[in-house]
């Protein structure tokens, strides 16, 4: 039982337990202490001073996030010497931040700028220093941009990329004036250790760092005559882009969605969701081909746990953290390079294209999929299999930037060919869905039965963000062709974060693992909380998307890969059999890149 | 292949592989050479499985720790205000004069560099200066001449 502590904020008499902050208290009795270095996602810094509060008896003013309660203390939020401190403390921060907010991304998103206007400053009360501190933008990467003119170096992204991550690309550096964030050696972020998941994009609190814009190239596409634009969409996308529009995190819009990207002009609208069911058979296969090699065959040479790889972020960690244990990644691509890879090939046929002239979109949640459509390996169409990836927040732009009333559109469905989805592909957007969809399809390919869970629904995956979620399937009553896997448990795992992807990696690395297969993905809650997604990012936010996919999928009649008649179609007509020769050449990737590890 | 690999494997399994031990690892490399280079830092967050960017930051936070070449001998003139008022900018113009370069820079036989540093707390001994480790007080243009001179003939 912990013990209760009683205090007083802004006359309120509060009881809480004891190590509880100033600020927590205040904010469970409804007192707004205005933040900035804070997020919820991470542990205290308390280097902003923004949340300072005036205490009695005490000459100083506390920082509210970084002071525990204590006995009969008397807090006050809103004194003249509190608001003072707090505009001065703005003010400071503005006199060495580039304040252009009308040509800044984050106008309107931004957490200093909302500062600013809380705090009723209108004039520049200290001298400018931007001129003086020789500012630079690193602009080389394809995913993230970092413009050194807007950190105001509450060290946010340093402690994401730490805390979530565990990479450290970002590191406090120097002191005093001259303290800045920055990476190795202050290398650009594209040359040093560093995943691309952008999960320091969507916790920084104003323009610093970006992902890398797309859209002017996508509107020259969809301008340009001689093109023909086809546009996929991601799972996540749909339950989340609605925030942009004022709706409630976790609405689901994909009728909207498909709506306003037709109104934006793309030639076809077509959805990822479907090569998410291409990805389940093609990991199913994959992962029961291991299976009967290591345990029928006793083949030694192949490697379990097998580990997804349809989140970019972490396979570049991958190859960058453990590069000697890359034969445990499946080969299959990522739902959006498998159906990149297609729209060039079995679109461009069917639909009698000259593939050079189609240019391939991806709307996605992450950031670390514009480094993924760049990689050398995603051109199996003989093109750019992905020419351009847009974050939510990109279509959210265009879609402002056209005119479009998102709100009041019609409802419109996906195009055919590559346009139908199970409910297994729109799961993909939940950390544990890849997991779920592929037992599903496995479960079935061995037994010849449903997997035998209520609605197909595999709840014991549906762990909350942050966890380690393990899980036993044990076969009975297999098909012939699949005995040596009789009375077999097959040991599934999954966890999202890399911190929790480093875990389970080491333990591979000293062959205690006792996994069969593993799904991971890099960013908090899984796609849904991926760095692509509108702004701020939080655990409410995060949560209501997982519960709109989940519901969502309710709704779907189809829930196995395999069902999904466009599924059948395309291995009928054009791909064979699964892991065979045109769907091998397609949908997996020939190998993977050893990187530095320093 | 870093140079000093086997120096930094003595001195993590002299102080540890702790995140703690950073300091003291950084310091016993610039000890021996005045600077640390990119190697340098690589090798010590892979023995201390850190981030370069971790160590990157921890080494640019003191200033007498250096990630950019240093000459031979350090010359880091009290720039706080007890030795400015006692004309410290005539002692960092004959060092300069003497030198042929200016502050922040380093002669080109990497003999010298002509740094500023903050108090050391010999205000009443102004204008006060180290080389490396080494303090010189009640500084005059003659006698920071005579001092210069001494470190410019020791041979190599």
């Amino acid at each position: 039982m912990k013990k209760i502590i009683n205090l007083t904020i802004d006359d309120q008499k509060i009881a809480v337990d004891e190590g509880t902050t100033i600020l927590e208290a205040a904010r469970k009795s409804g007192i707004k202490i205005p933040t900035l270095c804070y997020h919820e996602d991470l542990c205290i810094a308390g280097n902003c001073r923004i949340c300072v509060v005036e205490q009695e008896n005490m000459r100083s003013l506390p920082a509210a996030c970084a002071t525990p309660v204590s006995e009969g203390m008397v807090i006050n939020t809103n004194s003249t010497k509190v608001r003072n401190a707090r505009k001065f403390l703005v003010e400071l921060l503005l006199s060495e931040h580039n304040a252009d907010c009308t040509a800044c991304v984050k106008n309107r998103h931004c957490e200093l700028q909302t500062l600013a206007e809380q705090n009723h400053i209108r004039e520049h009360t200290f001298i400018d220093l931007k001129d003086d501190k020789n500012y630079t933008i690193d602009k080389l990467s394809p995913a993230i941009i970092i413009d050194y003119s807007k950190c105001i170096r509450c060290q946010r992204c340093v402690r994401t990329c730490e805390e979530i991550q565990a990479i450290s690309a970002l590191s406090a550096a120097y002191k005093g004036k001259d303290m800045k964030i920055t990476t190795f050696f202050e290398k650009p972020i594209n040359t040093v250790v560093c995943s691309t998941c952008g999960q320091c994009v969507a916790h920084c609190p104003t323009g610093a760092l970006t992902e890398h814009f797309y859209i002017d190239e996508v509107w020259d596409a969809i301008n340009d005559p001689d093109k023909h634009v086809v546009v996929q969409t991601a799972p996540s996308v749909r339950v989340a882009l609605g925030e942009e529009f004022g709706l409630k995190p976790g609405t689901i819009v994909t009728g909207k969605m498909v709506a306003a990207l037709r109104r934006l002009g793309f030639d076809e609208v077509e959805d990822t969701d479907f090569t998410a069911d291409l990805t389940v058979i093609e990991e199913g296969n994959e992962l029961l081909r291991r299976l009967k090699a290591k345990l029928a065959d006793k083949d030694e040479s192949v490697k379990l746990p097998m580990v997804t790889t349809c989140s970019p972020a972490w396979v570049k960690y991958c190859e960058h953290a453990f590069s000697d244990l890359l034969g445990h990644l499946s080969t299959c691509k990522s739902p959006m390079s498998m159906f990149g890879a297609l729209s060039k090939t079995y679109y461009a046929e069917k639909f009698k294209l000259d593939p050079a002239k189609i240019v391939s979109v991806a709307i996605m949640p992450c950031i670390a999929k514009k480094f993924e459509s760049n990689r050398p390996e995603m051109r199996a169409s003989g093109y750019k299999d992905t020419d351009y990836v847009l974050t939510t927040r990109e279509l959210a732009i265009m879609i402002k930037q056209a005119g479009i009333d998102f709100n009041t559109l019609k409802d419109s469905s996906f195009d055919s060919l590559m346009g139908v989805a199970s409910g297994a592909g729109l799961i993909f957007g939940n950390s544990g869905g890849v997991m779920e969809a592929a037992l599903r399809c496995a479960y079935m390919i061995v037994v010849g039965k449903d997997i035998p869970f209520e609605d197909l629904s595999i709840t014991p995956l549906h762990g909350s963000e942050g966890e380690i979620v393990e899980m036993s399937v044990k076969f009975t009553g297999t098909k012939p062709e699949w005995s040596f896997l009789e009375g077999v448990t097959v040991n599934v795992a999954h966890a999202n974060m890399l911190s929790n992807a480093y875990k389970i990696m080491e333990e591979i690395k000293n062959g205690t693992s006792k996994y069969h297969f593993v799904e991971i993905m890099s960013c908090p809650g899984g796609c849904i909380g991926g760095a692509g997604q509108p702004l701020p990012t939080n655990k409410a936010k995060r949560t209501a998307r997982k519960e709109a996919i989940y519901s969502g999928e309710k709704l779907i009649e189809i829930r196995k890969s395999q069902d999904n008649p466009e599924i059948v179609n395309i291995y009928d007509d054009y791909l064979g059999k699964p892991l065979e020769e045109k769907a091998h050449k397609l949908l997996h990737v020939p190998g993977f890149t050893p990187r530095k590890r320093y | 292949m870093a140079t000093n690999e086997i120096l930094i494997k003595e001195l993590a399994d002299q102080y540890g592989r702790e995140r703690t031990s950073l300091l003291s690892i950084l310091h016993g490399v610039a000890d021996k050479n005045n600077f640390l280079t990119e190697e340098d830092l690589t090798v010590i967050a892979k023995e201390l499985h850190l981030s370069g960017a971790q160590v990157f930051g921890t080494a640019t936070f003191y200033s007498f720790l250096n990630v950019v070449p240093r000459g031979k001998y350090v010359i880091r003139v009290c720039k706080t205000i007890s030795c400015d008022m006692k004309n410290k900018d005539e002692i960092v113009r004959e060092i300069e004069n003497m030198l042929k370069i200016k502050a922040g820079e380093t002669t080109e036989d990497k003999k010298f560099t002509l740094l500023f540093t903050n108090c050391m707390g010999w205000c009443d001994k102004g204008p006060s200066m180290l080389i490396n480790e080494i303090p010189f007080s009640d500084l005059t243009r003659e006698k920071v001449h005579g001092i210069i001179k001494q470190y410019s003939d020791i041979e190599d």
